[in-house]
């Protein structure tokens, strides 16, 4: 009976997987082949060489990856360290309350990512609204805050605010109270509460929170356009440039299969220290 | 019990918005004491303890530990801990990293907490293999030893229970009662443990406290709640027992409905003393009633039908109707069970020392 449901189930799930499967790993396959390709060309028909691998380890593309990875940690601190006190509100103060707060975050998602960061360069500007109306009312003027590393990685924060928070919610809505409780009638001040009770019980939620944020900031590249003017080029940046510009497909698909590779086992590590059911409503058995 | 109490709480109150959960409470705890506080659901027991040990705030009132004034001090600063009704064990520590928590807190240095951890695992009976076992792979049973194992880490001066027996099945819950009393007189700790179990109450304290609707009701031995409640609350819930409404007469006598009292005056003693129009309640427990044979005598006297029996293994209880419609509950031990049968006329009777009075003004 358990034998013939699974496989009927089985059965129904095949199409859409197969779907799936053949979507998700035929661009990765074609982009893996293209990254052995000798230099521009545009066929997957010719004599492998590692020459794109070569250029990115001597043309210093590896800048690019570390402004990317630097700027994405440095964000995905951030988040975390702005985040937490808010998810902890909404998960074990604010009750009802949260709801408005999740309504608030969930409405900046329905207008694109592009516009919003012009409406800060609008806002960020020299001329803009900020300087625009000091000069105005004061006199006094200032360059306006664009155009550099700072106001980039602000950008990351802001585009990414929601991913990190709500899987932060979910974490720190697991954590026990009487665990709290407890820990603390056992003598743990609150900062202890917090490294021994609420940092290891929520540790799902910060792992997905964590992983989400840094994964999709350390693939951005409107930030660094659109706020940071190319202040310092990211690696999507240099991707996009190798596809369009560069007429060199081996080089940007070398260069994405080295960020693939870095992000997606920096999520497999990460996903394989915490146990995921939890927050998928499974239960601490 | 030296005379200086441990714990002094004065007029606590605890208001949730215009609900008064604890009104006035004023409590004295003595060093190496057992006490039970007893209430039904929603009485504000949970409400006090929490309040106790610092994990909720009173709006108004003293608590001193010692000569110290408690009441501000945050949960973390009270050398004080409590045993959750939950256990709120720690689901990612093992046994062991869960008992030694209160020391690591303390940077123990960690083959001390060790070794403590494992006198602990010795003391509640628990294998020292259960050092490195996961909380999840442990029992019930074995879950509230590391719970207490953990709150004995602690050092408190006083251990506080919530109800951390309640989930357990009934051979357990026995077997457990016994054991914390045991651990109460080899550690010499004052403990103070709440339930809504009277039995519990019983077998495991040196004094009990009945609480009603935010309020102590009776504080003083189990025996003296037993015989001598202060109100018809706590004779109540104190387990099966015959009330009687009664009023003092012009002669110095009483007079109640549906009971015929023979004593007078001079011979009912100050016990059952009521001037005349005083009204009052009788309290008899039901083993203290007997099925009166023709040609005996007692103080009290109530005639009825007898309606049903119930075998409860040593002891038989039956209810009677009496002839006013009240039923009363008699119990005997299996080898004085009544002869008779359900349905037959019986004469039920006690006496006036089994007898505890209530005066109701």
């Amino acid at each position: 009976m358990e034998r013939q449901d699974r496989r009927i189930g089985f059965l129904s799930a095949a199409p859409i997987g197969l779907i799936l499967l053949v979507s998700f790993l035929a661009p990765l396959l074609v982009i893996g082949i293209f990254s052995v390709m000798p230099q521009k060309v545009f066929s997957l028909l010719n004599i492998p060489d590692f020459s794109s691998y070569k250029l990115v380890f001597t043309k210093g593309y590896s800048k690019s990856l570390l402004w990317s990875f630097g700027m994405a940690m440095t964000s995905t601190g951030i988040l975390f360290v702005i985040c937490w006190p808010l998810a902890f509100g909404m998960a074990k103060v604010f009750k009802s309350f949260s709801l408005v707060i999740t309504i608030a975050v969930v409405v900046t998602l329905f207008v694109s990512e592009n516009i919003r960061l012009f409406g800060w360069v609008l806002t960020l500007m020299k001329g803009g609204l900020i300087e625009g109306h000091l000069r105005t009312w004061t006199g006094f003027t200032f360059e306006g805050a664009l155009y550099n590393v700072p106001v980039i990685v602000f950008g990351l924060v802001y585009a990414y605010f929601p991913f990190m928070l709500f899987p932060l919610v979910q974490g720190i809505a697991m954590v026990p109270d009487d665990a709290r409780q407890a820990a603390s009638d056992l003598g743990a001040s609150r900062w202890q509460v917090f490294r021994e009770i609420d940092l290891p019980l929520s540790a799902p939620g910060i792992v997905i929170g964590g992983l989400l944020s840094f994964v999709l900031a350390a693939g951005a590249m409107a930030e660094s356009k659109l706020l940071g003017g190319q202040t310092v080029i990211v690696i999507a940046d240099e991707i996009e440039t190798a596809f369009t510009y560069g007429q060199n497909w081996p080089l940007g698909s070398a260069l994405s299969i080295i960020l693939i590779l870095i992000i997606g086992s920096l999520s497999v590590f990460g996903v394989s220290r915490v146990n995921l059911d939890l927050i998928m409503g499974g239960k601490r058995s | 019990m030296s005379a200086e109490p441990i714990l002094r709480l004065e007029n606590v109150s605890k208001r949730f918005a215009d609900f008064f959960a604890l009104s006035e409470i004023n409590l004295e705890i003595q060093e190496g004491e057992f006490l039970t506080i007893v209430g039904p659901s929603g009485s504000g027991k949970t409400t006090l303890i929490r309040i106790l040990v610092g994990i909720e705030e009173l709006t108004e009132g003293k608590i001193w530990l010692r000569n110290t004034r408690i009441e501000q001090l945050p949960a973390n600063l009270r050398p004080t801990c409590m045993v959750f009704q939950s256990l709120a064990l720690f689901p990612h520590r093992s046994v062991g990293e869960n008992i030694e928590f209160p020391l690591k807190l303390r940077k123990q240095d960690p083959k001390r907490r060790r070794a403590r951890a494992n006198e602990l695992l010795d003391l509640l009976h628990l294998p020292q293999s259960f050092y490195e076992k996961r909380i999840q792979e442990c029992s019930g049973g074995e879950r509230q030893r590391v719970a207490l194992a953990r709150a004995l880490a602690f050092d408190p001066e006083i251990i506080f229970f919530d109800e951390p027996l309640s989930a357990l099945d009934f051979r357990l819950r026995k077997d457990l009662e016994k054991e914390l009393k045991d651990l109460h007189q080899r550690t010499g700790k004052t403990f103070v443990y709440i339930t809504h179990s009277l039995e519990e109450a019983m077998i495991m304290s040196d004094r009990i406290a009945i609480m009603r609707r935010g309020r102590f009701e009776q504080i003083a031995v189990a025996d003296e709640i037993y015989a001598r409640p202060v109100s018809r609350f706590v004779a109540e819930f104190m387990g099966e027992v015959n009330l009687f409404d009664v009023e003092g007469t012009a002669t110095g006598g009483l007079k109640g409905d549906g009971v015929e009292i023979y004593i007078n005056a001079g011979d009912s003693g100050h016990l059952l003393n009521l001037s005349a129009g005083m009204r009052g309640v009788l309290v008899v427990r039901p083993e203290t009633v007997r099925f009166m044979y023709p040609g005996e005598t007692a103080d009290f006297i109530v005639k009825g039908v007898l309606r049903a029996e119930y075998a409860l293994g040593s002891r038989t209880q039956y209810k009677v109707e009496a002839q006013n419609g009240d039923e009363l509950a008699v119990e005997k031990l299996r080898e004085d069970r009544f002869l008779g049968q359900v349905g037959d006329q019986v004469m039920l009777g006690w006496n006036v020392e089994h007898t505890h009075m209530i005066t109701e003004g």
